[in-house]
């Protein structure tokens, strides 16, 4: 079986552009791979697409050949919807392809235009990811949705907004050197807790922003990699996908995510690591309990310790395992279609000292890219190595 | 969607709720699940009967939403909650008490409430 090599990565700036089509944005994104990668577009044997409210935003539908199109490659183009996981699932499908040897060459990438809906129509767009009859009609929004889980994990474990406001602080901290990045500002704990409260326990701080951006990589087989002599040290090692029930109150636990474990311990599995060879992560952090959630998912925490993470610097950039080095989904932006890709972008240039935050993780060998659609009814993970 | 369409099995399901005969589906297993369905989520049977929904349940988990979406502009803030009934659980709106009095293990009976916002029939969660 091939290794894949992560050749090129590309992101345009995550933030409010609403007059930016999806298709510039991505466009840009892909050249910025391309140019990375020194690969030639005519090699592209396959486009993987990910985008979650493009009918909603731009009226558009069918965005694989348009993105394939936007991007100068004429190749089979499919689109992969899996709401915030739209992109994950992608990776992951060209990772299968490329492995199974049915393709060389792969563009994978995302890109979503959420802001031109305003916060009401974007609120309600993101609210489509969860059950219409059972959660959205009772007034479940995208962030009460994981509002429902912060109160249950409070519940069982225990842990309050304190707690939660210091991965958002982490997050902003992270973000200040990473030019792509929606805030690269600092907040304080208080800032957080006094922010106004979206859906409690949730305030504004806790949530992600609306953002426009897109991401692109140019991934390949290790024969096509070896045979163009490409400059390309990190491959993606490990891929998994895990599923649960649509609606939270169909799950086996309101304050746990099984598909991520799943598709963490599938992703282990795959490429013969353990949790504790991780050496950095970034973690899908729509919310701030959504990363407490996924690192306990993954194995980086014990069930129930994940929430105390960030408070003890356990995931801060100097901490034993920095998570979300980017700014995460947090402060480097959640243009939702494009952040599974991104994620991988930013892992690759962490591991390949490609990074302004590279000099926290002089070391580090081995990443964890997790990305979660609605409420993890959706979670891919995918390990990179530096195995050059 | 036209709006004369009715979603068939949801709104069956909410007409049969507003008479006091709100129901669940049960397989032979005793998996508890929401309509409309033709499998049991949990064991794949295709054997569900309709059973009475319990009396009443337990608020499990709520949140006080501040920015809903448009279809609930005029309803915010309010309290969204998933309750536990036994066989199974569900989401509904938190009605008959102010937002800030809901509290986890506060038992609730079902009874359907109207959107203040769209008029729309909504899962409601009334105190005991
Ligand atoms: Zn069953």
């Amino acid at each position: 079986m091939s290794d894949v090599r992560v050749a090129g990565t590309g992101l345009t700036p995550f933030g409010n552009t609403p007059d930016r089509t999806g298709r510039d944005l991505f466009a840009e994104a892909t050249i910025a791979a391309f140019e990375d990668s020194g690969v030639p577009r005519e090699d592209v044997d396959a486009v993987f697409y990910g985008n979650f409210m493009g009918e909603l935003a731009e009226h558009q539908g069918h965005q694989g050949p348009l993105m394939a199109e936007a991007a100068g490659v004429r190749a089979p183009a499919t689109r992969y919807e899996s709401a915030c996981a739209s992109a994950g699932t992608a990776v992951r499908d060209a990772v299968l392809q490329l492995r199974n040897g049915e393709i060389d060459v792969a563009l994978v990438g995302g890109a979503e235009r959420m802001t031109n809906l305003g916060t009401a129509g974007a609120t309600e767009a993101l609210a489509i990811a969860a059950d219409d009859l059972w959660e959205v009609r009772a007034g479940a929004t995208f962030p009460g949705a994981y509002a429902l889980m912060a109160r249950a994990y409070f519940e069982e474990y225990g842990g309050d907004r304190t707690d939660l406001a210091h991965v958002a602080v982490k997050n902003h901290e992270n973000a200040l050197t990473n030019e792509k990045a929606q805030y690269q500002s600092e907040i304080s704990v208080d800032d957080v807790l006094e922010a106004p409260l979206v859906s409690e326990p949730l305030g504004l701080y806790d949530s992600c922003p609306l953002s426009d951006g897109a991401a692109a990589l140019v991934l390949t087989s290790q024969e096509y990699a070896d045979e163009h002599d490409l400059d390309a040290p990190v491959a993606i090692t490990g891929s998994g996908q895990g599923g649960d029930r649509m609606a939270l109150h169909g799950r086996a636990h309101l304050a746990r995510t099984p598909a991520a474990r799943e598709a963490g311990a599938e992703a282990y599995v795959d490429a013969g690591i353990e949790p504790s060879d991780v050496d950095l992560a970034e973690v899908h952090d729509c919310f701030t309990i959504a990363e407490v959630l996924a690192l306990e998912a993954l194995d980086l925490e014990p069930i129930g310790e994940g929430i105390s993470a960030a408070r003890d610097g356990r995931t801060t950039a100097n901490g034993e395992t920095p998570v979300n080095l980017s700014g995460g989904l947090k402060a480097k932006g959640h243009p939702v279609g494009a952040t599974g890709a991104s994620q991988i972008a930013e892992v690759a240039k962490l591991l390949s000292r490609d990074h302004p935050n590279s000099e926290h993780v002089e070391d580090a060998r081995i990443g964890l890219a997790h990305n979660a659609g609605g409420t993890v009814a959706s979670a891919t993970v995918h390990v990179l190595e530096v195995t050059r | 969607m036209s709006d004369d369409v009715r979603d068939g099995g949801f709104d069956e399901w909410l007409d049969a709720a507003e008479e006091g005969e709100a129901y669940y589906l049960e397989c032979p297993a005793e998996h508890g699940s929401l309509p409309p369905r033709r499998v049991c989520p949990t064991c794949g049977s295709t054997d569900l009967e309709e059973q009475p929904f319990p009396e009443t349940g337990e608020i499990e988990t709520y949140t006080v939403t501040h920015v809903p979406t448009p279809a609930f502009e005029q309803d915010a803030p309010y309290a969204t909650a998933v309750a536990d009934f036994g066989p199974l659980r569900i989401t509904g709106q938190v009605v008959g008490i102010t937002p800030e009095n809901v509290e986890v293990g506060l038992e609730v009976e079902l009874e359907v409430t109207v959107s203040e916002t769209t008029g729309e029939r909504v899962v409601g969660f009334w105190p005991v």
